[in-house]
């Protein structure tokens, strides 16, 4: 990987094969994650009949998707005003499904601008933002698996389970930095 | 957030509170996490919101040191369209009543 360029409206940045298969597996594994929890949206006809999709309004047990899908308020974790309990089960139905749809979107794009075997990558600057905001899922999904510090040091010791995963965790960081770099106005 | 940036801190709190907080009941609230990068929270708060990048970079700052900042308010509506942008970039957003 070499540092993502922007040239008038196209982004382009190259990664070789083996950098190609971590990002498209990460995405995808990303991607199959929230595209089961759409899968348990209520269904109903009055959804059907109106065109108001209503998500859960429950927050995903699974901390990554927690991560991913937040709530619209910050709950008091010991005692928590019922008002708001509501209200954020509310506002999550009415807005997940949407938040799903840019997400499942996002990655999609960088699935179909990654090439399995790597290489070139040119984006326009709409494929460029879903770049962006999709290795930010990832590193989200990455640093709540990994339990991710400010202070996280550039290696673990070798015994820590998490080292290996850390390697990826650091190179994806500056994949999007630089990308941040390049998009910046 | 990742990558510190080493700062004095000497700015009172979020930008808005000077307008009467009737007229802005609502506020978006960004919290701090160890992983969006600082550069990125920057280029979120510019491009979602239109902030120069000196707004953009004091909000993200008071993020990073202060644990949250407020980086909008207004109305219910106004508010909650800002929350649900925010999660669509991957901050860690909310929103809660002007105190």
């Amino acid at each position: 990987m070499k540092r993502w360029i922007r040239d008038g409206d196209v982004v382009i940045g190259r990664l070789d094969r083996q950098e190609a298969a971590v990002v498209r597996g990460l995405v995808s594994q990303i991607q199959d994650m929230l595209l089961a929890r759409a899968e348990e949206a209520p269904q109903d006809e009055l959804a059907e009949l109106t065109g108001i999709r209503t998500g859960p309004s429950e927050a995903p047990d699974d901390p990554i998707l927690g991560r991913l899908l937040p709530d619209f308020h910050r709950l008091d974790d010991d005692a928590p005003d019922p008002d708001e309990v509501n209200s954020a089960a509310a506002l999550r139905s009415l807005h997940e499904p949407e938040l799903l749809d840019h997400k499942t979107g996002a990655a999609e794009i960088v699935l179909q601008t990654c090439s399995p075997d790597g290489g070139e990558i040119r984006l326009s600057i709409g494929e460029a933002e879903a770049w962006l905001a999709s290795l930010n899922d990832v590193r989200l999904a990455l640093g709540t698996a990994l339990d991710v510090t400010e202070d996280m040091p550039d290696e673990l010791p070798p015994e820590d389970p998490r080292s290996p995963h850390l390697g990826v965790y650091h190179w994806l960081t500056w994949v999007q930095d630089t990308l941040v770099e390049a998009m910046m106005p | 957030m990742t990558t510190p940036v080493e700062q004095e801190r000497t700015q009172p709190e979020a930008i808005g509170e000077e307008i009467a907080a009737e007229d802005r009941p609502w506020q978006t609230v960004v919290w701090n996490d160890p992983v969006n990068l600082m550069s990125y929270v920057t280029y979120v708060f510019q491009k979602l919101f239109g902030f120069s990048r000196d707004k953009a970079t004091k909000l993200m700052l008071d993020v990073h040191h202060k644990g949250k900042a407020i980086v909008t308010s207004g109305t219910k509506d106004k508010v909650e369209a800002d929350v649900a942008k925010l999660h669509a970039a991957g901050l860690w957003a909310t929103m809660q009543r002007a105190s």
